[in-house]
């Protein structure tokens, strides 16, 4: 068994990964800081054990910072998938920088991938940074959750971060999804001003750690 | 875009396809557009894929690649137990990863072109 990496280890490494160029505001495409995805994996691999050995499915993986983590935790095989084709080239770029072999990336739309996916072969934990579903993208927040646990296996897991104005809504879907949700952390976004729109040098929003476990 | 991935796809999302599956593979030119990677063997790991697996899927896509005659056509008995074997699987699903080429839907033809490693399995609106 090999020891678990340090969390401030984890973040010195992923603070080395390039973060979107361009970034597309229709997309929502907010980098995952090295800061919270290290908190994040780490408390998933040393609390939970769900990411050593495993499958993993990274969606809306953006420049993937949370499949080269999961690596880097001992995933054994991971799967980015993004609608954008130039994410997927800062992923391609991040992925090679860190020599690793374990992750596959997917352009395709979120919304279809439950379809490309045969139903045997599902992932055993789902990790993911959506979109928080402001402005053009009202509930998408909600959709890519729906997706991910119908991407997990009968035990999966799922973890996601989401505003934490959304926690109750959240609160009362878990039961019709049949998981039980738990937030693991309230966790403080540091947004920096990657648009126009935002006018200060950086904005704080809430923002929680969930855990979906299924219920069978 | 490993074999294991490739074992995962399917192409059910085109209107009217019904299983859509196992895709084909086509690479442009063999020598160039096939790599293999390195990746460390975690037996474990390997035996717990081989039950998820469609091992005719993987056989097939194999066969695509020109690779048929190196992997045994079915899943042995005691595969947990034989290194050989997992060390086999292990290469196909984890090391062989297919660069450029089209994966193709078994029951409209439909082209997904593989670019850089990375599938392109986006479909219109009017497809789906």
């Amino acid at each position: 068994m090999v020891k678990l990496m340090k969390r401030k280890e984890l973040e010195q490494h992923l603070q080395e990964l390039d973060g979107f160029s361009k970034p597309k505001i229709l997309l929502e495409q907010y980098e995952t800081r090295a800061h919270i995805a290290a908190c994040m994996l780490h408390t998933i691999e040393s609390a939970y054990g769900d990411l050593c050995g495993k499958t993993v499915l990274d969606l809306g993986c953006g420049c993937s910072v949370l499949g080269v983590g999961s690596v880097l935790l001992g995933a054994s095989y991971v799967l980015g998938v993004d609608i954008d084709e130039e994410a997927l080239k800062i992923s391609t770029s991040n992925i090679n920088q860190f020599e690793l072999n374990e992750v596959d990336l997917l352009h395709t739309d979120v919304k279809i991938l439950p379809l490309l996916l045969r139903g045997t072969q599902k992932f055993d934990t789902v990790v993911m940074n959506p979109p928080f579903g402001t402005k053009h993208n009202k509930g998408l927040d909600s959709l890519f959750l729906e997706i991910g646990l119908q991407c997990l296996s009968d035990k999966g897991v799922l973890y996601s971060l989401h505003k934490s104005s959304t926690r109750d809504y959240f609160h009362r879907k878990a039961p019709s999804w049949k998981v039980e949700a738990r937030v693991l952390a309230e966790l403080r976004y540091d947004l920096p001003a990657t648009y126009k729109f935002h006018n200060k040098t950086s904005v704080d929003i809430e923002v929680d750690f969930w855990r979906f476990e299924k219920k069978n | 875009m490993k074999l294991l991935t490739h074992n995962i796809l399917t192409s059910k999302c085109l209107k009217g396809v019904t299983v859509g599956y196992p895709l084909g593979i086509v690479c442009h030119t063999q020598a160039k557009e096939v790599k293999v990677n390195e990746v460390e063997f975690n037996p474990e790991f390997i035996s717990r894929m081989i039950q998820k697996v469609d091992w005719p899927a993987l056989c097939k896509a194999a066969e695509n690649l020109g690779h048929s005659d190196d992997l045994p056509p079915a899943v042995v008995d005691d595969y947990e137990n034989n290194e050989e074997f997992l060390k086999k699987a292990h290469h196909f699903l984890m090391e062989i990863e297919v660069i450029n080429g089209d994966l193709i839907c078994p029951e409209t033809g439909r082209k997904f072109p593989v670019t850089d490693g990375i599938p392109n399995m986006l479909a219109n609106e009017d497809e789906v």
